[in-house]
């Protein structure tokens, strides 16, 4: 150890023309981690923070405590929901780059996070999402259509053009209102499955933030007050490796575990491979249900990697090595999936195929549609006077004022 | 009726909406077991118990932020800020969620949480528990802010806080929480018994959330003003012997213009008197609103009284108070005796 103070700035382990190199991941094979009972005290489980929960091997099966026993069929509508989610991604990607949209994000690589916790939660359960969940939205009923509009800020935009593409929230599918600010929503899921407590109802609050973010001071706040309360709540982190340009070791994670994040306050960190949507599943349902009996929450560290560009205003190749997620060592998930249902015969490349011009119709159906209800240049248009509206429950003299000015002004 | 001061009036509001509508929660630091530092809560969690008034961890950025939550699972969360000093680590949750839910989510979500603050000096607090954070929130849309000067409408307002959809910020002057204060701290302290306002119905009731009202009605200069600073006005126009109408804003956001235009039209002289600083301040909104409604009868340019921009010191405390000497000395300058 050196005699003096320093400044320690943390590196990746690999930055652009390096070869990548993820040997600071800490894996482990596939059923190596054992599965606890649904009480089991925070302090005998501590070591699920720094294992990694697994289910599908390096032969594509099924093992250990943690194999949810889910049936063929079951893996393969969660295997169409993941391949949805990317071809949606694809075309919405294509879209904003051709100018037609003016943002977008893509959940590339991280599809069978959102898949597999929205399959393990019930429809009564109350998500608070990050912008990479699309896939929840989907899941839970709602319409690519309705998506897409809400990207193009059209007439038949959920947000009446008030937010950014992909912001997106779902009243009737639970869930909230996606924020642009980051980490806020943790302390709402929070509130809410306090609320939900307080009532006496056994639905509980799902929320998601990505590594970078557990910096925030709201990420703490929510855990503090999650552990006080013993709230019925999953608090899940996606580490997929990368915020923008800084890697997961300047959210602290070089030294120890997301997951372990919650130990100090008691509450129990499960880390699982991220890529791997039946471990993912199965981590989920024990959490929900230890939540449901009153055990109050669990931490998620979802362990994946960040394939695409954080979003469509950012170039990853300017800050990390082009091909590195080809060399990420827990895979893709929708191959790891597609593999597993192959091995044990309910799959087979043809059927992938078909699927996959399925879902591609679907989309371009989708966005035929939407295109009807208005893009950023041609109409129909949402009235600018809706600015207006949904301020205040009613609208108050000085804003209906403003209004009657602006559309004075634009002359409509 | 009863006689009440003005943590009684706050208690037996949150009392009476406890007892009406369970969905109604408090949450606070110190709130529950102990009742408050300022004792608003004395009582409550014994009545209702401990899932409805919460102690809560030091961290008003996750009151908030759970309050939000508890709000979008069909509660109604009353979030005490022990002082408005304090409630800044809760800022983002204000501005960026609170007050946007609503907006973002084409209303099919909302949180209706009240935040209540003691904020405003005159009780040793220093620069941490002393300040006057209304204009920071007054300029954020989509939530309402609040301040009553006296128990009647400290109640009935808080009343409609907590039963309004929209977020609302209710600050609560502390120095006048047990009586008025005329801004002379070397006189005895006065109770709210001698005051009319001091005397509330103890059930249910409420006060408009977006009504300004003339607290004395006069002819010859408009004061505008709210909070403390409405009891140092009425003494400092007395003292002047200026028949000057007394406007308390009450609700700063969304503001009733018409009131106080009304009365400027009328008086020719608008004197505007806040105990929060000056630069940026609340009061230059209310100038600047003023002035187009009432330019061409004015008689004399608008003028504000606020606490110095400095911090509020500990030791110069009656020197930073917008007293009855400062606000006195601006109604003889704009009536063109200064």
């Amino acid at each position: 150890m050196a005699r003096k103070s320093r400044l320690h700035i943390p590196r990746p382990s690999a930055r652009p023309g390096d070869k990548p190199d993820f040997s600071y991941l800490n894996l482990a094979p596939a059923g190596s981690v054992d599965k606890p009972a649904l009480d089991a005290r925070t302090r005998d489980i501590e070591h699920l923070s720094s294992g990694l929960v697994r289910v599908l091997d390096e032969k594509h099966q099924a093992v250990g405590p943690w194999n949810p026993g889910l049936d063929a069929s079951q893996l393969q509508i969660a295997l169409r929901w993941m391949l949805l989610n990317r071809i949606f991604d694809k075309r919405m990607w294509q879209i904003q780059r051709q100018g037609r949209i003016s943002f977008y994000m893509e959940a590339l690589g991280e599809e069978a996070v959102s898949v597999a916790q929205a399959m393990a939660l019930r429809p009564g359960d109350m998500c608070f999402p990050s912008y990479r969940n699309q896939a929840l939205f989907m899941y839970r009923g709602l319409k690519l259509v309705d998506m897409m509009c809400q990207c193009l800020s059209n007439t038949r935009d959920m947000c009446k053009g008030r937010q950014l593409p992909v912001m997106y929230h779902g009243k009737a599918a639970n869930i909230f209102s996606i924020s642009g600010n980051l980490a806020t929503q943790y302390p709402h899921a929070v509130g809410w499955a306090m609320a939900s407590a307080i009532k006496g109802e056994d639905h509980i609050a799902a929320s998601w933030v990505g590594d970078g973010s557990t910096a925030e001071a709201d990420f703490h706040h929510a855990l503090t007050f999650a552990a006080v309360y013993q709230a019925p709540v999953i608090l899940n982190i996606v580490n997929n490796q990368w915020a923008i340009s800084t890697f997961q070791g300047f959210a602290g994670g070089e030294r120890r575990s997301f997951a372990a994040r919650g130990l100090g306050l008691g509450i129990p960190g499960i880390r699982v491979d991220g890529n791997d949507l039946l471990a993912i599943y199965a981590v989920t349902v024990w959490a929900a249900e230890r939540a449901r009996r009153g055990g109050g929450p669990t931490l998620i560290e979802l362990v994946t990697y960040r394939a695409g560009a954080h979003s469509t205003s950012d170039d990853p190749s300017k800050y990390r090595p082009k091909d590195e997620y080809k060399a990420f060592p827990l895979g893709d998930p929708i191959e790891r999936l597609k593999q597993h249902l192959i091995s044990i015969g309910h799959w087979s490349e043809s059927k992938h195929e078909q699927l996959e011009a399925e879902l591609k119709a679907e989309v371009l159906a989708a966005w035929k549609e939407a295109q009807q209800y208005g893009t950023m240049t041609e109409g129909p248009f949402l009235d600018p006077a809706s600015m207006f509206d949904d301020i205040y429950a009613t609208t108050p003299a000085h804003l209906e004022s403003q209004r009657r000015y602006m559309q004075e002004i634009e002359g409509s | 009726m009863a006689q009440m001061n003005m943590v009684e009036a706050i208690r037996s509001a949150l009392d009476v909406m406890l007892d009406k509508d369970p969905n109604v929660i408090i949450l606070g630091e110190d709130v529950g077991y102990f009742g408050g530092v300022f004792r608003c809560t004395d009582g409550l969690q014994r009545k209702f118990g401990e899932h409805r008034v919460i102690d809560a961890p030091i961290a008003e950025g996750g009151i908030i932020g759970a309050a939000i939550g508890m709000g979008i699972n069909g509660l109604r969360p009353v979030a005490e800020i022990q002082f408005a000093d304090y409630i800044y680590p809760g800022f983002d949750q204000i501005v960026s969620e609170l007050a946007r839910i609503r907006y973002r989510s084409s209303g099919d979500f909302f949180s209706p949480v009240t935040i209540r603050t003691p904020c405003g000096g005159g009780i040793r607090g220093g620069q941490t528990h002393s300040q006057s954070p209304e204009a920071i929130f007054a300029h954020v849309t989509g939530i309402r802010s609040v301040m009553p000067s006296n128990p009647y409408d400290a109640k009935g307002l808080l009343i409609s806080a907590i039963e309004c959809d929209d977020p609302v910020v209710f600050f609560e002057p502390k120095r006048i929480y047990n009586g008025p204060f005329d801004g002379d701290p070397n006189k005895p302290a006065v109770s709210w018994a001698s005051h009319p306002k001091g005397e509330v119905p103890q059930g249910y009731y409420t006060v408009p959330l977006d009504r300004a009202e003339i607290v004395v009605a006069g002819d010859e200069l408009t004061i505008v003003t709210y909070g403390t600073l409405v009891h140092v006005a009425k003494a400092a126009a007395e003292e002047v012997g200026v028949r000057a109408e007394i406007i308390d804003v009450r609700s700063l956001s969304p503001l009733d213009v018409s009131t106080l235009a009304n009365s400027v039209n009328k008086t020719g002289r608008c004197l505007i008197a806040h105990e929060a600083t000056r630069f940026a301040g609340y009061g230059a909104e209310l100038a600047a609103r003023i002035q187009k409604e009432c330019f061409y009868n004015l008689e004399a340019p608008i003028s504000r009284i606020a606490g110095w921009d400095t911090p509020y010191p500990h030791a110069f405390e009656w020197q930073y108070f917008p007293g009855k000497k400062r606000v006195a000395n601006g109604i003889r300058k704009i009536m063109g005796e200064g």
